[in-house]
């Protein structure tokens, strides 16, 4: 029967990809097309940036999906993604960030009673974090996104970044130190509680 | 434990990847040492202020387009229903067995990703600045703005006395179909309750998932797919759902 043979061919690690691969691509990796583009905006000096090393990670996932042996899909999605952004940027040794103007992505609510003022105080607030932690060097700041935001695991993310577990957890020691600092520093020391 | 080693050690105490030997070791040390202990306050505070949903982005559309795009179309065969309509038009024991093994993987596979999209448009309800379309808690404004909108209005109850504040009503899509979310309030959570036809579908008891740190309740009832999502507790929000369903009986 086609479709099976499909299956195992898929199975095997087959070289012919189907339409019904892509089916089943699709179903398990454009759910995590926002993380994705979460992750490639940190990594990406822009946003259209960004959506090429997306797209490029998509299509790359796609041609290797009969590699992929299952489990979670995304720390594999993220890993590959990775290696896009590096080769884009291949010869320049830092990835930097640039906020830019387009407002999205902010939270409507958060508390009972929100005014629009704190509304618009928060959005600074998360502004201002982003750009924080766009100003971290590359190897702290994409373990800083893939914990805090992402919630990813320290072994999912040594998965991504191809290094051990310990490595992690000290790039990530040091990114939160770093990130404690830049913070404490913009908050003019006068954080509120 | 010095402070040295407390210091890499107390963020996997923060994440929860130590073991309980070694979590209680990193506390002990913590405990007795000021130093460490501010800097883990510093460090919780710190996260705090980085609230996941606030920092993330959402891909534009077009990007999504452009992909799929790109992405081979299937052909015209093979949709998951007519390869499991072969397999039980296909005689023979092996056959119906595959399929019925086939059938539960798919099943998973297929369920995976609906919990995906509800949770997907949980978040994306957080970050749009598109929470609602008609603001309102009063049901009797809530239900009707459906009209129209949907083939069916969806039961919209009003649990303000049982401490979920009905917030409104939004149009949202799940399985590129259009559905209805109902949005409550939990103290600062919100909980987002879609509602999608299911013609034909009778009761079926709740199930609870988690995804990404979002509990998911699921039930079906009177022809209607629910699915409950949001990030207060589970059994708080297995509350919500028994309220809800009550609410509707009464």
């Amino acid at each position: 029967m086609a479709a099976s043979e499909a299956g195992i061919a898929m199975m095997a690690g087959g070289v012919e990809l189907s339409g019904d691969a892509a089916e089943r691509f699709k179903a398990l990796a454009l759910p995590h097309l926002d993380d994705v583009y979460t992750l490639a905006r940190y990594l990406m000096r822009s946003a259209s940036d960004a959506d090429d090393a997306v797209q490029e990670c998509y299509l790359r996932a796609f041609r290797h999906f009969g590699t992929f042996r299952g489990g979670p899909i995304k720390p594999w999605l993220f890993a590959i993604l990775r290696n896009a952004c590096h080769a884009a940027y291949a010869g320049n040794a830092r990835l930097v960030f640039t906020a830019d103007e387009e407002s999205e992505a902010k939270p409507v609510w958060r508390e009972d009673g929100d005014t629009p003022e704190q509304v618009m105080l928060r959005r600074q607030d998360s502004e201002a974090m982003r750009r924080l932690i766009g100003e971290l060097p590359a190897e702290f700041r994409e373990v800083i996104v893939l914990r805090e935001i992402n919630d990813l695991s320290y072994r999912d993310i040594a998965t991504v970044i191809e290094a051990p577990i310990g490595t992690v957890m000290s790039r990530l020691a040091r990114a939160r130190g770093l990130l404690r600092e830049a913070w404490i520093a913009a908050e003019g020391g006068g954080r509120s509680p | 434990m010095n402070c040295e080693e407390a210091s890499v050690l107390m963020h996997a105490l923060i994440d929860g990847e130590l073991d309980a030997g070694h979590a209680r070791e990193v506390e002990a040390h913590i405990a007795g040492c000021p130093d460490c202990t501010a800097r883990l306050r510093e460090f919780n505070e710190l996260r705090q202020a980085m609230t996941p949903t606030s920092l993330r982005y959402t891909a534009p559309a077009s990007l999504r387009t452009r992909i799929e795009g790109k992405l081979p179309a299937p052909r015209s065969v093979p949709s998951r229903r007519a390869v499991l309509g072969g397999f039980a038009a296909g005689a023979g024991a092996t056959a119906i067995a595959a399929s019925g093994l086939l059938l539960l993987m798919m099943r998973g596979d297929e369920q995976r990703r609906i919990l995906d999209e509800v949770v997907s448009a949980h978040l994306r309800s957080l970050q749009a600045q598109h929470l609602i379309d008609v603001a309102s808690s009063d049901q009797h404004t809530v239900k009707p703005w459906f009209n129209g909108r949907l083939d069916a209005a969806p039961p919209v109850a009003d649990l303000t006395a049982q401490g979920f504040t009905l917030l409104g009503g939004r149009l949202d899509y799940i399985d590129a179909k259009p559905v209805a979310a109902i949005v409550y309030r939990r103290r600062a959570h919100i909980i987002n309750l879609f509602c999608a036809p299911a013609p034909g579908s009778g009761h079926r008891g709740a199930t609870m998932e988690s995804l990404h740190g979002f509990n998911v309740r699921r039930w079906s009832e009177n022809g209607l797919n629910l699915w409950a999502v949001s990030d207060i507790e589970a059994d708080e929000l297995q509350d919500f759902g028994e309220k809800f369903e009550a609410a509707l009986k009464q």
